[in-house]
Parts: structure tokens; C-alpha cells; sequence
């Protein structure tokens, strides 16, 4: 009798700590929308997390059988999680956020992966529709999963260079994502029919494959889309779980991550004017040759010197920066190159293309890490009418966000797409390795400016070599 | 391979086609280099600075004995007669307005390039003498302007009184307008200009002038050789009108418009030069093919009788003696650097490179004017056709009444799934459909500088999946419960390293 009670107490206390953490979410991701409150925002987030931890494990150990036994396994899984994750958050350069989002989509994947199967296995005794819903939610909850699984550790994989990022071209590579689809929903059937281990397992096994090959054969330029697409995915996987456990907590968290995972993806989408359902099924880059031996004319070489004295006489100077930038871990001389400037009184300032870099946003983390105020930090749409009166430009390791192809050659594969109009403005200076194309395989005709000239080298040790001519 | 810089004999001629600078630029070529004496004198270069850079000075003969010769003006017939045969010419030619002297030149047996027939291409800028001498030119019609204009160019107001600021027409935006723009701008004048292609409109702003333009017609699109094209009628009859109206109201015409090759265009008539203000200054730049404004006497200051100036210097560079050299030196070196890939001392013509072709009027005894036609940088061409295609259709419009009934179909089939579902799932639905219309909102106004901080910490919050493992970690199932345990610790992963870096990344943005 008081044992009903406790645990129907017990369960409502749960609920309301649900709730709780259900609008500390809500309102942590509110708060990540603007500077100004964003660490209020995490730090809502942390004690939502907290409250909504606290709260289950009450009630896990309430309900096990052997409390104390279950108690010491949660608290030396999440002792060996949590000395991963924060060691991983501590030492991860901000050069590699993009290949630590990605990796950490797959762990939420392959939970939601595990949690399907234990509820498939451990429930027992529903019947009729209940069943029924039961075990299509387990059956998404697993494919979602799966797919977010090895799509991410091949986005990781491919970030971190570990694979080849060009996209990887099988013959009738749509034909087979829909037979995937078309096999899965076929199990789908069987499964909830039979209730049987076999078509669960093989669909996993379809899912895994299926969420390799759809990220396998997206190009590395696309990489901003595909990581917070999968971002998405977690979201819906974790909704999926919170479905088949009934839990109202998972379903508003995974919805939340899920919409917002979306609304970043078709932002994205939007900044390269591509459209999301061509990006998903991949295949960017591959007619690119378009082009390719046109008489761009002859790009014009300068030395550091030369920039600096450049940048000496300027009074308004812009730096666009892009995953070049990142590669050569130039931020911390840019950074300085713009303290020094700002104080001979030189308006500078920095234009974000929204998908510079491999991952939205990549670019400001790696301004704010070397201490560049980000009032200074514009994006496109602001810095754009400004460019025309701006008397240099620093094209740092940006190659495919600056090209001027994309509002000139209707032909170019990038056509259409928005990006810093640098051309504009009186002198541009490219840093860049060598005249190799950008990430999506189009030369760039900015190079061949007859304001434009180059600056061959290392970006890191090129801006240092202009901060000691300074 | 030896070159030559003999003295210019064209009266009146200052420059010289190098300098103590390009000397030492052409010896970095591996050439050897003899300048007659006094050949830079007049210029300012010493025979004392030449032989300082490394060239030898020399006598005409040994000038003219060389294997190549540089200069500045097209050779006279005495001096074609002094070529060895076989020998490299480089000067100013002008190929198309006299073929007697490529005749004479591919009788002699020399192989001679052009300097002012470089094809406008973005590549061969550097060796382009048209620009480089166009560009001082343009600087100082300015100048001269401002020499024989009575009054300041810039405006004032000072205790004698107010003075007004001159305008300034200029007439073609080319190089040279748009260094009299520049020029004319920075000394504080008004200044106007017109010019056929209205792409150069930009330009012409850029430089701080107003860009007039034809009302009711379009200005002609760019043509392929780089140049203005000559203008059909009516535009020419717009353009009259124009030139007459601002002809009564400023108070210099600075005219560019000059076609190699052809007589220049006659844009200002007596009768506008007639209604100009006592006092005012006309610059023709063209003076040399004929002039753009009716009455300009070659090389000659003409006072009209209302008393306003035609200028029609035609060594307007020359008058900068010292730069123009330099520069034309320098147009030199370049062309000799293209010429001389393997930086050895000897030069090779390559038929097969565009710019050489243009510029070579005869070789070893053959004529080979006039070049093939070359099409200009590719890209403006490029863009030309761009612009010409029609605007993409406007994107469709669907109709809204398709999406109202799309969306009452999902109604209408959620409805049946509904009907047939039990309560608690009904009930989660609800939940679910929220949370994304919640996500949805809080997300779409999120700053794009924030987008990787939000990732990490809603990839973070996705580890609250770890609920549903700690959920099934006490069962009895030992499967069940060794995947729960795996799903925790890396669920745990998440949720510690989400929040762990997204804290660190916040923690870096700050303002000043």
C-alpha cells in the first residue's frame, strides 16, 4: 500500500522534473541565439540536463529490482563517460570542432540504436495496437538511429581526413538509397506482423549501410549541411526513443534538436543556394569541368612586404576567412595583424561567408578562440555593400566563398550562389597555398583581377611575415 | 644578343626607351645593352647613371648595329636603313596607319614589333604602352589645362570672397580620361564625364566624377577589341545634343576619344566651342589623329575668338619626361621578359602566344600585319552574354489553394492513424508536434556566429537519450542490461563533452 503511493509520488515528482528540464532546454537553446546570453543559455541547459538526470535515476533505481547493484552500474558508466567526454572537450582544438560534432552525432545514434533493441527485448505483454505503434517506434527509433550512426562516423571520418572527402560516386547511387528505403518499409511489415529478432537485425544492418552511403557520396564542401543534418537526425532519433519509452522528455528534447537541427541545414542550404533534397542526395562537384581551360589570363604575385605596406596606407581593411584559415591554424596571427591595425587606426574588420569552413559558424568559434572582438566579426549580407568601399581585402584560405563566378558564369557550378563580392573593393590579396581550385573543384576567376594578387605560402607564416614588415 | 637605345631624333621627342632601371632589368636577362650617348639627357638620365646600371655607351652606329633595338618613336627611313637584317625592332609603329613603313621594315629583313599594337588582354597590361603613356597623358591635359585656365579648381570661401570650382567635362573614359578624371577630382573640380560603353559608368564614379549619360537610348554594350566602337547616328545626334548643352556650362573639355588606327571621331563643333565662357580651356587629346574637337591645330595652343584655349599637345606624355621613360621602359622589359623565357639573352618570337603575335608586324622580311583578330580578357566577354540573356522567369508561384490541400490531406491521414491509435500516443503526439514547433521558432533567429556554439549544446541535449538507457539499465535481462550499459557510457560522452566545449567556445566570444 505505501509501497503504490510512494511510487505514484514518486513518478509524479519525476514528471515535474520533466517538465522542468523540458523548458530549461527550450530556454537554453533560446539563449543560445544571442551573444549576450548565450552562456545563461548552456548554463540552462547543464541544470535541465542535471534536474532530468537526477529525476531518472531516482526512478531507476526505485524501480530495478536490485537498487543498489543498478545504482553503481549507472554511476560507473556515466564516471567512464563523463572522464571521455570532458577530456575530449578539453583537449580538442577548435580546428577540429567540426570532426568532434560529428563523432559525437554518432554516439547519440548508436544509443538510440542500443536503447531501441533493449526495448525491444525487454517488453513484454502488450497487445493489439498497442503492440503495434510500440514496435513501429522501436522500428524507426533503430533505422534512425543507424543511419545517424555511420553517417556521422564517416562524416567524422571524412572532416578529420582520415577518408578521401570527394563524394563517393556508386552507379545508380539513388536507385540504391530508395531500394534501402523500399526494403526497409517491406521489413517494417514483417516485423510488426511477426514481432520476430530477424527483420529488426537485417534492417539495422540495411540502415548502417544505407546511412554510409549517404553521406559517403556528399562532397567535403558540403560538410556545413551534413553535420547539422545529422544534428537533426540525433534529435529525431532521440524523439524515436522518447516514443517507444513513452517518455515525454526524450520526444520534446529529440524534437527540439530535431527542428533545430533542420532549420540549420536548410539555412546552409539557403547561404549556397542549393536545394536540401540535391545536397541529402548527394553528388555536388562531380560536373565541374566546365570551364576548367578557359584563358583566365595571368594572376599577379606579391610579396608580404609589399602587403604590408599596403595595409599601412589603408583606412578600411576586411579579411575574409575560410577553412584555409583553419588548416594553417592562422587565427592567432590574423588576430594580431588586426590588433596591430586597429590601433594605427585602421577600420578592420571580418566578413563571414555562412558556410566558410566544415561547419556552421566554424569560422567565428576560431576568431573568438585568438580573441577577436566579435562586434568586428560581420557576416555576408552586412559586410557585402560596404566591400566596393574598402580599400583592401585579405582573402585568407577562402577560395569558392569569394568567387566572382558565381554571379558572373551562368555555366558555373556554384552559379547563384551568394558570396563576398571582395572584387569590389580596391585591392584584394588571396592568401593561398598554390593555384589549385576550392572545394568545389571551379577555378576562380578573382585570382585573375587585375585588382587582385596573390600571396603564395603558408597563411600563418604569411601573416607573420606581415606583422614583422608592419 | 646585344640591344640598342639609340636617341630619339623626332624633334621634340624627351623620352627614351630605357633607363638606368630597366638597364639593370634587361642585363638581369642576360642581355647586353648599348645607349647612345645623351640619348637619356633630356630626361633627365645621365650617360653617367646608364653605365652605373651596367650598359656600355656608345655611338649611334654601334647603337644601331645591335641585334635588337628599343625605341620610342617608329624609326625614320634613314634609320630602317641602319637595321642590320635579321635584326629585333621595338618601337611605337603604328602598323595601321602606315603600311609604307612595314613595307619598308619587311624589306629591310628586320623582324619589328609594335608596342602600341598589344592585344587588350588583362595578361598583356604590363606591356601595354597605350595605357602606361595614356594614363600620364591624361594627368597632364589636366595640368595643362590648369595652366592656361584663368582661375582655381577648387572652390573656396575666403576673406576676399568666394571662389567658384571649375567643371570639367571629360570625354571618353578610357585610360586617359579616367587619369583626367582622377587628376582633376584631386585638384577640387567639378567634373562630368561621357563616354559610349556604359559599362564604364562604375568606373568613372569610382574615380569621383558624375557619369553623364544619353536620355531615351541605350549606350551601346562593349565591344570585343576593348575599344569603343564608332556609334551609330542617332546616339551620335543624342551625344551633339549634350556635348552642346554642357559645352555653355563648364569650364574645361578634356576629349580622349581616339581609335588607334582610325581619324578621331569630331565630337566638340565650332559652334560649341563658340558658346563656351571667355576664358575657358579645351584639351583634345586626339590632336594627333585629326582632333576631337572642330578647329584643334596639332601640337599648337589655339585662341579661339572668344577667347577660349584648344590644346592640342601631342607629346603630352613627353611632357613628363622622366616618368614616361620609366614607364615605357618598363613596357619594354616586360615585353622583353616574355620574349626571353629562359632568361638567357635571347629573344624568341612565339607565333603561338596571342600578345607576341598581335605585336610582331613583320618578321625576318615577311609581313605579318594585320594580326588575327584576338578577343579580349575572357572574362567581360564571358559576362556580356550573361547579361544579355533574359532575366530567369520569376520563380512560380504555386498555387496556394495545392498547399491548403496538401496540408488537409496530412490532416485528414493523420486523422485515420489517429482514430485507430490509443490514447497514450495521442498523447505523446501532441507533445512531439509542439517541441518542434517550439524548436523551430527558438532556432530561426539564432545568430550565424553562434550556429557551432547551439550545435554542441543541442548535440549536448541529444544526449538525453541517456534517460532511456538509465531506464533500462536495472533489468534483469543480462543482454538488456550490457547494451544499456554501453548506451550510458557513450550517451554520458555527449552530454559531459557536449557541454564541456560549448561552455569553452562561449567562453572565448567577447566584445571590446
Amino acid at each position: 500500500m505505501t509501497g503504490t503511493v510512494t511510487s505514484s509520488v514518486t513518478t509524479n515528482l519525476v514528471q515535474a522534473a520533466y517538465i522542468v528540464a523540458a523548458v530549461l532546454f527550450v530556454l537554453s537553446l533560446a539563449g543560445l541565439s544571442k551573444h549576450e546570453k548565450a552562456k545563461e543559455g548552456n548554463a540552462f541547459g547543464v541544470a535541465g540536463m542535471v534536474i532530468a538526470l537526477v529525476a531518472t535515476i531516482w526512478l531507476a533505481v526505485d524501480r530495478a529490482a536490485n537498487g543498489p547493484l543498478t545504482l553503481m552500474l549507472i554511476a560507473i558508466a556515466m564516471a567512464i563517460g563523463a572522464a571521455i567526454g570532458l577530456w575530449r572537450a578539453r583537449v580538442v582544438e577548435m580546428t577540429q570542432m567540426p570532426e568532434l560534432v560529428a563523432m559525437l552525432h554518432s554516439f547519440v545514434g548508436a544509443a538510440a540504436v542500443l536503447v531501441g533493441y533493449n526495448s525491444y527485448l525487454s517488453e513484454e505483454g502488450l497487445e493489439g495496437s498497442l503492440a503495434t505503434i510500440h514496435n513501429v517506434e522501436v522500428y524507426l527509433g533503430v533505422f534512425i538511429g543507424a543511419v545517424t550512426f555511420t553517417g556521422s562516423i564517416v562524416a567524422f571520418l571524412k572532416l578529420s581526413a582520415r577518408i578521401k572527402s570527394s563524394p563517393l560516386m556508386l552507379p545508380a547511387r539513388h536507385w540504391l538509397n530508395l531500394a534501402a528505403v523500399v526494403v526497409s518499409a517491406g521489413l517494417l511489415v514483417w516485423f510488426v506482423a511477426s514481432q520476430l529478432l530477424v527483420p529488426l537485425a537485417v534492417m539495422t544492418v540495411i540502415a548502417l549501410a544505407f546511412g554510409w552511403h549517404l553521406v559517403a557520396s556528399i562532397g567535403g564542401g558540403d560538410m556545413p549541411v551534413v553535420v547539422s543534418m545529422l544534428n537533426s537526425y540525433s534529435g529525431w532519433a532521440a524523439a524515436a526513443a522518447g516514443f517507444m519509452l513513452g517518455n515525454d522528455l526524450l520526444i520534446v528534447t529529440g524534437a527540439l534538436v530535431g527542428s533545430s537541427g533542420a532549420i540549420l541545414s536548410y539555412i546552409m542550404c539557403r547561404a549556397m543556394n542549393r536545394s536540401f533534397v540535391s545536397v541529402i542526395a548527394g553528388g555536388f562537384g562531380q560536373e565541374v569541368s566546365i570551364g576548367a581551360d578557359k584563358d583566365y589570363g595571368e594572376h599577379r604575385e606579391m610579396q608580404a612586404d609589399e602587403v604590408a605596406e599596403m595595409l599601412r596606407d589603408a583606412r578600411s581593411v576586411v579579411i575574409t576567412p575560410g577553412y584555409g584559415m583553419a588548416v594553417a591554424q592562422a587565427q592567432y596571427p590574423v588576430a594580431e595583424l588586426t590588433s596591430q591595425l586597429r590601433k594605427k587606426g585602421v577600420n578592420v574588420r571580418f566578413g563571414i561567408h555562412p558556410v566558410a569552413g566544415r561547419l556552421p559558424g566554424h569560422m567565428n568559434v576560431l576568431l573568438a578562440e585568438a580573441k577577436v572582438p566579435y562586434d568586428i566579426v560581420l557576416e555576408m549580407d552586412e559586410i557585402n555593400d560596404d566591400l566596393s568601399d574598402t580599400d583592401v581585402v585579405l582573402v585568407i584560405g577562402a577560395n569558392d566563398t569569394v568567387n566572382p563566378a558565381a554571379e558572373e558564369d551562368p555555366t558555373s557550378p556554384i552559379a547563384g550562389m551568394p558570396v563576398l563580392e571582395v572584387w569590389k573593393a580596391r585591392n584584394v590579396v588571396v592568401f593561398k597555398r598554390s593555384m589549385a581550385t576550392g572545394y568545389a573543384g571551379v577555378q576562380n576567376p578573382l585570382f585573375f583581377k587585375e585588382n587582385a594578387a596573390m600571396l603564395f605560402g603558408d597563411a600563418k607564416d604569411r601573416v607573420e611575415d606581415i606583422i614583422k614588415a608592419l | 644578343m646585344r640591344i640598342g637605345v639609340p636617341q630619339e631624333s623626332k624633334p621634340g621627342e624627351t623620352r627614351v626607351a630605357a633607363t638606368p632601371k630597366t638597364v639593370g632589368q634587361l642585363i638581369g636577362l642576360g642581355y647586353e645593352v648599348v645607349v647612345e650617348a645623351g640619348a637619356g639627357r633630356r630626361a633627365s638620365f645621365s650617360d653617367a647613371a646608364f653605365q652605373e646600371a651596367g650598359a656600355s655607351v656608345g655611338t649611334s652606329a654601334d647603337v644601331w648595329d645591335s641585334d635588337l633595338v628599343i625605341k620610342v618613336n617608329a624609326p625614320t627611313d634613314e634609320e630602317v636603313g641602319r637595321l642590320r637584317p635579321g635584326a629585333i625592332l621595338a618601337s611605337l609603329l603604328a602598323p595601321a596607319l602606315n603600311p609604307e613603313l612595314v613595307e619598308r621594315l619587311a624589306g629591310q629583313g628586320v623582324t619589328a614589333l609594335a608596342m602600341d599594337a598589344v592585344p587588350r588582354i588583362s595578361r598583356a597590361q604590363a606591356l601595354d604602352v597605350l595605357s602606361s603613356m595614356a594614363n600620364i597623358g591624361g594627368y597632364r591635359a589636366v595640368v595643362e589645362a590648369a595652366h592656361e585656365f584663368g582661375s582655381l579648381f577648387t572652390g573656396q570661401v575666403t576673406a576676399a570672397g568666394k571662389v567658384p570650382p571649375a567643371k570639367v567635362l571629360v570625354v571618353g573614359a578610357g585610360v586617359a580620361g579616367l587619369a583626367a578624371i582622377g587628376t582633376a577630382n584631386s585638384l577640387g573640380a567639378i567634373v562630368r564625364a561621357f563616354d559610349a560603353r556604359p559599362e564604364v559608368a562604375e568606373q568613372v564614379e569610382s574615380m569621383g566624377a558624375e557619369f553623364l549619360r544619353v536620355e531615351g537610348l541605350e549606350q551601346e554594350g562593349p565591344s570585343a577589341t576593348g575599344y569603343a566602337k564608332e556609334m551609330g547616328e542617332d546616339f551620335n545626334r543624342r551625344a551633339a545634343e549634350l556635348y552642346a548643352e554642357q559645352a555653355k556650362d563648364v569650364d574645361i573639355i578634356i576629349t580622349t576619344a581616339l581609335i588607334p588606327g582610325r581619324p578621331a571621331p569630331r565630337l566638340i563643333t565650332a559652334d560649341m566651342v563658340a558658346s563656351m565662357k571667355p576664358g575657358s580651356v579645351i584639351v583634345d587629346m586626339a590632336a594627333s589623329n585629326g582632333g576631337n574637337v572642330e578647329g584643334t591645330v596639332a601640337d599648337q595652343l589655339v585662341l579661339t575668338d572668344n577667347q577660349v584655349r584648344i590644346i592640342g599637345y601631342t607629346d603630352l606624355p613627353g611632357r613628363l619626361p622622366t616618368q614616361a621613360s620609366q614607364l615605357y621602359g618598363t613596357n619594354v622589359v616586360n615585353l622583353l621578359k616574355l620574349l626571353t623565357p629562359g632568361k638567357d639573352g635571347k629573344a624568341v618570337i612565339d607565333f603561338d602566344d596571342v600578345v607576341q603575335r598581335g605585336m610582331t608586324v613583320c618578321r625576318d622580311g615577311q609581313s605579318t600585319w594585320p594580326p588575327p583578330p584576338v578577343a579580349v580578357s575572357a572574362a567581360p566577354v564571358a559576362a556580356a552574354p550573361a547579361a544579355e540573356k533574359p532575366a530567369p522567369p520569376p520563380p512560380k508561384v504555386r498555387d496556394p489553394r495545392r498547399r491548403y490541400a496538401l496540408m488537409g490531406l496530412a490532416a485528414v491521414l493523420f486523422g485515420l492513424v489517429a482514430a485507430y491509435s490509443p490514447a497514450t500516443f495521442l498523447g505523446h503526439f501532441t507533445v512531439f508536434a509542439l517541441a518542434v514547433i517550439v524548436g523551430f521558432y527558438v532556432i530561426s533567429n539564432v545568430a550565424h556566429a553562434l550556429h557551432t556554439p547551439l550545435m554542441s549544446e543541442t548535440n549536448a541535449i541529444s544526449g538525453i537519450i541517456l534517460v532511456g538507457a538509465l531506464l533500462q539499465i536495472g533489468s534483469e535481462d543480462p543482454v538488456v542490461r550490457t547494451l544499456a550499459f554501453v548506451a550510458t557510457v557513450i550517451a554520458s560522452v555527449n552530454i559531459f563533452g557536449g557541454f564541456a566545449v560549448t561552455n569553452r567556445m562561449l567562453q572565448m566570444f567577447r566584445k571590446d
